[in-house]
């Protein structure tokens, strides 16, 4: 339930919907057998100014905060986790250049990016540095006025559909984690390649595949900010994205809750609907009160990053892994409610159970992220 | 820089599958029907704003356009018109006025002529095939004649469109005809020419801060004898709901002895 | 122009706000009110039991006597006339016999002189014969400019039309030149005993309602009707006085150029079908639930030689292609037998079928529209029941 939202914040969510319903849903199936990147629905995203969200006016954005991102992200997974998925993450890939980048950098990748006729992608992961991202070993070494880089990044969302790749690799390596750097990188480039799309258990229409740089020579004017300022962009990045993943767990529990819902007011079994069983109210409570604690905590972290503060890391992470965790609950209640169906692939629910599970891994870990909160709750105390 | 105008003509409906028969008194109830966007309206005003796009995209063409919309209705009829803003018209004006009410197709189309001259430059005037509550389809080949253009029903394609000639694929009754015409010209859309967009969040915002003109007969200064009920040849003289007399023979049983008395009574039709 | 309520003879009994599709109506104070929303549709003036409401200040009627006959546009293509021609034509005996008046046909084309005469055999008592190679195309404005001179000509005071992809072009134009009003669409034709005009009856709001139409203060009264939707009969062999009953028009080519450039024709790719053609339609709607599930629909039509047929909402899922679509915005059919499965009859979809001979419905909600105008309904699976039956059909075994 939404309350207290801005006509503009409405429009937003308005928008999103009518994407969802005329675009999304009715495709949604069909794209998880094929596993096919969904242009159609990310073509209406951008014809909404949907990305514009992400970017300040003077890029040709919107200038709004994180709260509209969710309120997006939110309503998209609703719909379909693949299609918030290759929307987010087209954020995520740009936000290390409006942390890191300057003016020009900005000028030069930010307005396409903001008209969606680009996306972005974030490149970090590789087979050796998951939860470990100090460990990473592309290399991007100066030459002159290029970077070379060698490696390759695996698992990257929005891989060989996106144009613009935010790539972290070692531009010191004695230097260790200090040694790291962002580079923009852009498809086309030559030494840059795709592996095949992955075949994954959730958000298969998802484009989710390998980098690989063989001698890629990149301008020296793609770097984002100076060598070394790699993992604090990556850090402050993720403070910014973790809501709207927390955003995207909502949204698909939501959309289970809904489904739910619905089935257990149709379904009739010993003469009354399922609804009338105590057992299927207490789930449908529980999941309810669940998704409703998860928004507030994803919208109230939003509202403190959107204010200024200095010091999300800790409320970022609760938001991510509270509704991450809560959705997979969720969406798998949705499934026992409608048991047998749910579990056919005719019903959309095991598509949402099997969705909601990648939230609780990527943009890091649920474990990586109760580290973060339990040290700074250590290291500051209750606050 | 001469602007061309693209001016679509959208109808507010009644959105009629709300409508139900109240079984006592065999009358229609309205129960609480909601006001819509005639359908077909929406691919017209996508239809439009592609054309647009298309021209102003292509260097060759060297104007500027824009795209008028135009509703003649009550004055509830804003709301369409701001939804047409919201997906990429650049300007829209009610017509509304007492004086109109009751109009028939005829007077419909003479009063959206009136606007649209007013409006000028008026190159292409797009409709959709039909309406909800009428689709008779009439308007815009009335309009056509009464504005001394071309009309071409049933557009499923806008081949080409340049400053002076419209080609066009539409709908025959068996197959499809390509003709072309000289603009100034008047088509009417069906729901296979395009893919409507969602608005915008920009449009939405533009729309929401537009004030869109209402023009009354006096803005159109328009003789109150053309428009209305008085300037119409046709009128509505009673309102019934169709009496179905006739009895349905519900056929029961398991689904072994239905299945073999349904064929029993195609066997009687001759039809096995 | 306006509408006025009886205050004294009111009651406020809101009969007539049940009515008004329009929100134009309110009771205050015990007392109906009528609003600007008001579009003098008349329902209200209909319903109100106590005759309390009066549409006032119409303008009186001109003098038409000059006007008289029943004519009917026969619309052809490539030489062939289209069936709707001799449907009017019945329908235009029906009319002229109450009338006391003459029925002529009005046949505009190219090489369609011999069959053309067939309008004769369906009652025609004239035939105006339009035939030049200026008209081998449908096209608007040079069929108008001849339609328009021989209705300024001949004034007849009904002139119908089919309600075809060219006629619903064609006709208003005609209708706009002359001046006169046209009703759409029309599903009833009648003459009023008193006045002897024409009482056009069509639905509207998807055929939920139908209205009665009039023409005011013009001539002719001009209306289409949907191919199939008039019954046409034959009543006699062609008299042997034909040539004294067919005009044939002068054709000047000069003057009839067109504003439009036909640049060619393109067939649909895929299959060509019309279901119209068919006495038997096995159609299917949402209780499918699939493009797949048609295929069962499929064997029972051949097996029936009939074809398959379907509700809008099947067709926008993608479940079969445009062409087998029945209904409102789809085409109007009037079958020998149409099996309506999985059909809830939207009205939109009645509108399309409700004319057939003998309606069969099968659905598993007993309390589906559809029953309401079906000859034969079974409540019940058609996944079993089809089945079943296309097995009987074939195997030729009885069941019980």
């Amino acid at each position: 339930m939404h309350y207290l939202l801005t006509e503009e914040q409405q429009m937003i969510v308005d928008i999103c919907r009518q994407i969802v319903d005329e675009k999304v849903k009715p495709v949604r199936a069909e794209l998880d057998e094929s596993k096919e990147f969904p242009w159609d629905a990310i073509k209406e995203i951008a014809r909404g100014d949907l990305f514009r969200l992400f970017i300040e006016e003077k890029y040709e954005g919107m200038g709004t905060g994180i709260f509209e991102v969710c309120l997006a992200t939110e309503e998209l997974s609703r719909g379909d986790l693949s299609v918030a998925t290759s929307y987010a993450a087209s954020g995520l890939g740009l936000i290390p250049i409006n942390v890191g980048g300057s003016d020009d950098q900005k000028k030069r990748f930010l307005p396409q990016l903001a008209s969606g006729e680009k996306l972005a992608a974030f490149g970090l992961t590789e087979a050796e540095a998951g939860s470990d991202a100090g460990s990473i070993r592309t290399t991007a070494l100066r030459d002159g006025d290029h970077y070379i880089i060698n490696g390759t990044k695996q698992w990257i969302t929005n891989g060989g559909e996106a144009d613009i790749y935010t790539i972290f690799a070692m531009t010191n390596p004695e230097k260790g984690a200090r040694g790291a750097s962002a580079i923009v990188v852009e498809k086309g480039t030559p030494g840059f390649e795709f592996g095949k799309q992955e075949d994954k258990l959730g958000i298969r229409a998802s484009a989710t595949r390998e980098l690989i740089f063989t001698d890629c020579r990149v301008p020296a004017e793609n770097l984002l900010g100076r060598e070394g300022m790699g993992f604090l962009i990556a850090m402050k990045t993720f403070d910014e994205s973790r809501p709207a993943v927390g955003a995207q767990a909502v949204g698909v529990a939501q959309g289970a809750l809904e489904e739910a819902l619905e089935y257990s007011k149709v379904r009739k079994q010993f003469g009354s609907t399922i609804s009338s069983f105590q057992a299927i109210q207490h789930m449908l409570a529980d999941m309810a009160t669940s998704v409703e604690a998860a928004r507030a905590l994803v919208y109230h972290t939003a509202r403190v990053i959107d204010s200024g503060a200095k010091d999300v890391s800790r409320l970022s992470a609760m938001s991510k892994t509270f509704a991450s965790d809560i959705a997979m609950k969720v969406t798998t209640d949705a499934v026992q409610i409608l048991a047998g169906y749910g579990y056919m692939k005719e019903y959309p629910v095991e598509k949402m159970m099997r969705d909601a599970k990648i939230t609780q891994i990527y943009e890091g870990t649920n474990q990586i992220q109760r580290n973060v909160i339990a040290l700074d709750l250590i290291k500051k105390g209750v606050i | 820089m001469i602007k061309i105008k693209i001016a679509v003509c959208i109808k507010q409906v009644p959105g009629t599958t709300e409508i139900k028969i109240d079984p006592e008194t065999n009358t229609l109830v309205r129960q609480g029907i909601e006001n819509i966007v005639n359908p077909f309206d929406t691919y017209a005003v996508e239809e439009a704003v592609s054309l647009k796009e298309r021209l102003e995209a292509d260097e060759s063409f060297g104007e500027e356009v824009e795209v008028a919309v135009i509703s003649m209705g009550p004055p509830q009829a804003e709301e369409i018109l701001k939804e047409a803003i919201a997906v990429g018209a650049d300007k829209a004006i009610l017509l509304s006025d007492r004086a109109f009410a009751g109009a028939d197709t005829w007077a419909t189309a003479a009063t959206l002529s009136m606007a649209l001259e007013k409006l000028g430059d008026v190159k292409l005037i797009i409709f959709g095939k039909q309406t909800l509550d009428g689709d008779t389809g009439q308007v815009g080949p009335e309009l056509a004649h009464k504005m001394n253009i071309p009309f071409i029903g049933y557009v499923s394609a806008v081949e080409e469109i340049s400053n002076k000639n419209i080609k066009v694929k539409r709908l025959a009754e068996e197959n499809y005809e390509i003709i072309e015409v000289r603009m100034p010209a008047a088509i009417s859309v069906g729901k296979d020419i395009n893919n409507p967009r969602v608005p915008s969040l920009r449009g939405k915002m533009k729309a929401k801060k537009e004030e869109i003109p209402v023009w009354t007969v006096k803005e159109l200064e328009a003789d109150p004898e053309e428009v209305g009920l008085a300037g119409s040849y046709t009128q509505v003289v009673k309102i019934f709901t169709p009496r179905i007399v006739h009895d349905v023979k519900m056929i029961e049983g398991t689904p072994e002895e239905m299945v073999e008395e349904l064929f029993g009574n195609l066997k009687e039709l001759n039809v096995v | 122009m306006d509408i006025k309520v009886n205050e004294s003879t009111c009651t406020g009994c809101s009969l007539c706000k049940a009515v008004c599709l329009y929100d134009a109506i309110e009771i205050k104070d015990g007392k109906a009110i009528i609003n600007d929303s008001c579009i003098f549709c008349g329902a209200c003036v209909d319903t109100c039991k106590f005759d309390s409401i009066e549409i006032t200040g119409l303008t009186e009627e001109k003098d038409f006597s000059d006007y008289s006959g029943v004519f009917v546009y026969i619309e052809t293509h490539g030489g062939k006339i289209a069936d709707v021609g001799p449907e009017l034509v019945s329908e235009g005996r029906k009319l002229a016999d109450d009338l006391g008046a003459k029925l002529s046909a009005v046949a505009v084309g190219n090489g369609m002189e011999k069959s053309a005469e067939i309008v004769f055999e369906y009652g025609a008592d004239h035939l105006y014969l339009a035939d030049d190679p200026v008209f081998e195309n449908n096209i608007d404005d040079v069929y108008s400019k001849v339609l328009v001179q021989i209705i300024s000509r001949e004034k007849p005071e009904i002139f119908l039309a089919g309600a075809t992809a060219f006629g619903r072009t064609l006709i208003p134009k005609v209708a706009a030149i002359l001046k006169t009003g046209l009703t759409a669409d029309c599903t009833g034709l009648a003459i009023d005993e008193e006045k002897k005009i024409l009482l056009q009856t069509r639905p509207t709001f998807g055929g939920n309602i139908l209205a009665t139409i009039i023409t005011r203060n013009a001539r002719p009264q001009m209306a289409t009707v949907r191919p199939h939707v008039m019954e046409k009969k034959k009543v006699k062999d062609i008299p042997p006085d034909i040539k004294d009953r067919i005009t044939k028009i002068e054709v000047d080519q000069k003057k009839f150029k067109s504003k439009y450039k036909l640049l060619g024709t393109e067939t649909e790719k895929g299959e060509k079908i019309n279901i119209t053609d068919y006495e038997v339609i096995v159609s299917g709607g949402r209780g499918l639930g699939g493009g797949e599930k048609f295929e069962l629909l499929k064997e029972l039509a051949d097996a029936l030689n009939g074809v398959v047929g379907a509700s809008r909402a099947a067709v926008d899922s993608g479940w079969i292609s445009y062409p087998h679509q029945v209904g409102q915005t789809g085409k109007t059919v009037n079958p020998k037998i149409y099996i309506a499965c999985g059909i809830s009859g939207a009205i939109q979809h009645l509108a399309g079928m409700q004319t057939s001979d003998i309606i069969i419905a099968i659905n598993k909600d007993a309390s589906a529209p559809i029953f309401k105008v079906a000859n034969y309904g079974i409540v019940g699976d058609l996944f079993e029941v089809i089945p079943m039956l296309i097995k009987r059909i074939k195997e030729g075994k009885p069941l019980v």
